[in-house]
């Protein structure tokens, strides 16, 4: 078995003075195999191969929609009955569809042997066979190992066990190498070159992303590097990041003018810039967003809104949605709490939220029933059932796959969340 | 290990899922990690659900493994009859807890539930969805059926059927069960029951009580059918209705066993697809080269309406499921071709590939290679993505689901009298290749060239004057010219293909 790849909860900076619902039971959330589906866009020349059974191949499917025909870098080695006999045969075959991968697709740089619940619980060693095909195809492919099991991860947690496999195969820079920045997570090309031309002008840099677009672009990382999450998902991939001896600068997540204003000045104080050059630099962006946010300000304040855990996204947005919309928070799930990282966040709330961690769905359910908020953001398989009892909801996963971070994302994030509550009002049948 | 980007069939507990979200008051516990609720998306999406499926996952996790998981389930059922109070139970696991060996059955059996159970043992690495729902459906109606209750005497009633096989995320399995009611009904047989979609536990008791059985979907009512055959002598019928023909053959079939006289209601047929079909319109649709995968039991149907009824050739016929691969053989022969029984959706390409069909119908996978290749498609079997579960009526049985077929294959293929325009027109400024499409205008371009395969083993070079008159050939028919003419040259060993030889070529292959 690989070693599980959950970080170990961090001590709450604040010795947790927030009351946080803890349940456990059911939980309707994708697991993190789901991460490739955005990944595999991200990283131009990767392939993420999950070693799994039909289920795996099968909720790819599903979840990668109409991407399945366009060529898509990524493909389930479905283990059959013989697979689950013996060991040795299983590596064998493992070896013939990895050679059949490479000969099919010979652009591929980096092979990801992706783990699945199935291949976790047989013990199948992919961290040793990841090792055993990468000595066979080096230098030409580099093989990589993560688990996106739904009994080791949720959703995208997939993408931090992922990245977490990146970390080590970071260039090392010397300890007198000059300061670098890491920005850490995934993200649109359009939102990651918007950042790049900010940082720019305040004058930060080299800045590099993690992942990379190409595998020959990863970002070298020493004692000087400072690192900046742009995902609130990342506990593992931080803590290897630390590991190698970069240093994460605190921040809110660029969401809204709010969130995404304090990204940059953390960063630019990280980097000495004085406060009021980044404030000049801003001033534009901010004004423009908050352009973008007005529009829906009326339809969205005072509306009460429920997140059911879904991404770890949901403590940042509902921060944006209460900070900057004026919604009513009522209960805040999520389905991991990383209060380290989030210490800025949960400090940005407002007073008395109910937060929860992990589910028991029913009674979740029970509680969106009884609390009746004019929205809920859920999962593709509550949505339609929740609506066929009078309650407007608007999908998670979209958060997940639309760019929403940044200034010039604002208005269309507001958007996503005022545009289930515009139709609720337009429709007349 | 089989490599795979796109499977046509998902794990056998989601046939499982199928049955339970398809009846009422049925209630499905399935030991599973976290994750995979991913398939109560397939039906509150695809198939538009307007409540959860009745399913309950364990959700355990790494940490839960070894001693916990079996206290995990045992805690579920508990839960599970207190929330949702179900007629019955379904327990199951999905293909990782087969792999820890928890024995669901074993575990609430000692529970003492009090209400019927009904353990699944599915195996989730050898067998698919289709079976899986097969076998969740007979185990049901196996324990579920009260064998006390029979058929009363015929005096004086009309004859009763079950419609079998009909499950949630069927493929147009709410329209059929309409279309073949109502038939039945003006043959004077009442449906008794419609198992499992729809159906009750009270229902699945009462099934002994009709004549004969009615199998609409082999692939999930068969084995409940043989079943109920044995246990009480209710015969079931062979005949699928999808198709003009099928569709009178199966009226005389549930007449006889009925016992009622079809005669009148064969005479005056009503599917307008017989006079579509014959109208001089469809007179181009005449050999048109057809390639059909799908479920076996609809590719079937839909080789002898394309060969029968709408006078295509058919070019290609397979199935993905392996448990109707002799009823796709049997129909392939008839026709005089090489059945392909796959679930790799490569071999299904490349075999669209080499019989370069001027229209494909199949699954949504076929309708995305169909796409690649810029051939015309339709759908006719599962998997099938969200449009093809219509808000308007849209049977594939009985006489209107004749009328939908035609309508729907049809409409992808160039209007006859549109094609015979192409041809003629073929370097009008309006109609040529470059022209792109005339509804949309001026100003857009002509769809990017579809890739032409030529055959990997000639190595025929065309001179440019045949190239350009190729271009001309409609696009629709060009694959199966430059392949022809190829091959042609390859066994005239011609090196370089003239104008000439495309002609010679044409002669040596004419219709």
């Amino acid at each position: 078995m690989n070693a599980p790849v959950l970080a170990p909860p961090q001590a709450p900076a604040d010795d947790g003075a927030l009351p946080v619902l803890r349940e456990r039971g059911q939980r309707e959330v994708f697991c993190g195999l789901t991460g490739i589906v955005w990944l595999h866009r991200k990283m131009q020349d990767a392939f993420f191969l999950v070693v799994g059974s039909r289920t795996c191949a099968h909720l790819l499917q599903s979840a990668a929609g109409v991407m399945i025909f366009a060529e898509p870098r990524f493909a389930t080695a479905i283990m059959e009955e013989r697979d689950l006999a013996g060991l040795a045969d299983a590596n064998e075959e493992l070896d013939r569809i990895v050679r059949q991968l490479i000969e099919r697709r010979p652009e591929i740089r980096t092979l990801f042997l992706v783990g699945s619940c199935p291949s976790e619980v047989i013990k199948l060693d992919l961290a040793r066979a990841a090792e055993r095909l990468g000595a066979a195809y080096a230098p030409h492919v580099r093989i990589l190992n993560y688990s996106g099991s739904g009994i080791e991860t949720t959703f995208t947690e997939g993408e931090d066990a992922c990245l977490a496999a990146l970390v080590p195969e970071m260039p090392a820079l010397d300890a007198d190498a000059p300061a670098n920045l890491v920005i850490a997570g995934s993200l649109p090309d359009i939102v990651e070159d918007q950042f790049r031309r900010i940082f720019d002008e305040l004058g930060i840099g080299p800045v590099a992303c993690l992942p990379a677009r190409t595998l020959a672009d990863t970002p070298g990382i020493g004692p000087n590097t400072r690192y900046l999450l742009a995902q609130p998902f990342l506990g593992e991939t931080g803590q290897r990041l630390d590991g190698r001896g970069a240093t994460r600068i605190d921040a809110l997540f660029p969401f809204g003018v709010e969130g995404t204003t304090a990204w940059f000045h953390a960063a630019a104080a990280a980097f000495n810039i004085p406060a009021d050059r980044v404030a000049a630099v801003l001033a534009p962006y901010q004004a423009r967003a908050a352009q973008a946010i007005a529009h829906h300000r009326d339809r969205l304040a005072g509306r009460s809104i429920f997140f059911m855990p879904d991404s770890q996204l949901e403590i940042p947005l509902a921060r944006f949605l209460a900070n900057e919309l004026g919604m009513v928070l009522t209960e805040i799930g999520t389905p991991y709490l990383h209060r380290h990282h989030l210490a800025a966040e949960l400090a940005a709330l407002p007073p008395g939220v109910q937060i929860s961690e992990g589910q028991d769905v029913d009674r979740q359910l029970d509680r969106v029933r009884a609390i009746r908020p004019d929205l809920t953001v859920c999962g593709l398989g509550l949505a339609n059932p929740l609506e066929a009892q009078g309650l407007s909801t608007k999908w998670a996963i979209e958060l997940v796959f639309s760019p929403i971070h940044g200034f010039d994302q604002a208005g269309d994030l507001a958007e996503l969340f005022a545009r289930p509550l515009r139709r609720r009002d337009v429709l007349k049948v | 290990m089989q490599l795979s980007v796109w499977t046509y069939e998902g794990p056998p507990h989601i046939g499982a899922m199928r049955v339970a979200t398809g009846m009422r008051g049925v209630h499905y516990l399935l030991h599973s990690p976290q994750g995979d609720t991913y398939a109560d998306l397939l039906f509150t999406m695809i198939e538009r659900r307007d409540h959860r499926p009745p399913v309950t996952y364990t959700t355990f996790q790494a940490r839960d493994l070894g001693k916990d998981t079996s206290e995990l389930f045992q805690t579920a059922a508990h839960d599970v009859i207190a929330r949702h109070a179900p007629d019955a139970l379904l327990v199951g696991a999905s293909c990782t807890a087969e792999l820890i060996q928890d024995d669901p059955a074993g575990l609430v059996e000692k529970m003492g539930l009090g209400l019927p159970v009904i353990p699944l043992d599915l195996p989730s690495y050898q067998r698919k969805e289709h079976w899986g729902a097969s076998e969740t459906f007979y185990q049901i109606v196996r324990t579920l059926t009260d064998k006390r209750r029979r058929a009363p005497d015929r005096a004086g009633r009309r004859a009763r059927a079950n419609l079998l096989g009909p499950t949630a995320l069927g493929f147009r399995h709410r329209d059929d069960i309409v279309e073949v009611t109502a038939l039945l009904s003006e043959l004077g047989i009442d449906v008794h029951v419609v198992a499992p979609l729809g159906a009750s536990v009270d229902q699945i008791a009462s099934l002994g009580e009709a004549d004969f059985n009615i199998v609409l979907y082999p692939e999930t009512g068969e084995a409940a059918a043989q079943w109920l055959e044995r246990e009480f002598r209710q015969p079931y019928t062979r005949t699928v209705p999808i198709g003009v023909n099928a569709t009178m053959e199966f009226i005389a079939e549930v007449a006889g066993l009925a016992g009622v006289d079809s005669a009148l209601m064969l005479d005056r047929a009503r599917s307008r697809m017989s006079w579509w079909s014959r109208s001089i319109d469809s007179t181009y649709l005449t050999g048109k080269r057809v390639f059909i995968f799908g479920d076996g039991t609809h590719a079937v149907a839909a080789a002898r309406i394309a060969s029968e009824e709408l006078g295509f050739k058919v070019v290609g016929l397979g199935c993905y499921n392996r448990e109707t691969a002799r009823d796709v053989r049997a129909a392939a022969r008839q026709l005089g071709l090489e059945p392909l029984i796959t679930d790799d959706h490569l071999v299904v390409e490349q075999a669209i590939k080499d019989a370069q069909p001027e229209l494909v119908l199949g699954t949504q996978m076929e309708r995305h290679i169909a796409k690649r290749f810029a051939i015309p498609c339709a759908v006719i079997s599962a998997p099938v993505h969200v449009q093809d579960f219509p808000a308007r009526h849209s049977p594939q049985m009985g006489f209107e689901g004749a009328n939908v077929i035609f309508d729907t294959w049809v409409h992808p293929l160039v209007m006859g009298l549109e094609e015979h325009l192409l041809t003629m027109f073929r370097d009008d400024f309006e109609f040529h290749d470059g022209a792109g499409a005339s509804h949309l205008g001026p100003g857009h371009a002509a769809p990017a060239e579809a890739p032409v395969i030529a055959a990997a083993d000639t190595a025929a070079a065309w001179s440019a004057d045949a190239e350009r008159e190729l271009k001309k050939i409609p696009f629709f028919v060009r694959g199966k010219a430059r392949r022809n003419t190829e091959l042609f040259a390859q066994e005239q060993g011609i090196d370089t293909i003239e104008l000439a030889t495309l002609y010679e070529a044409k002669a040596h292959y004419a219709r």
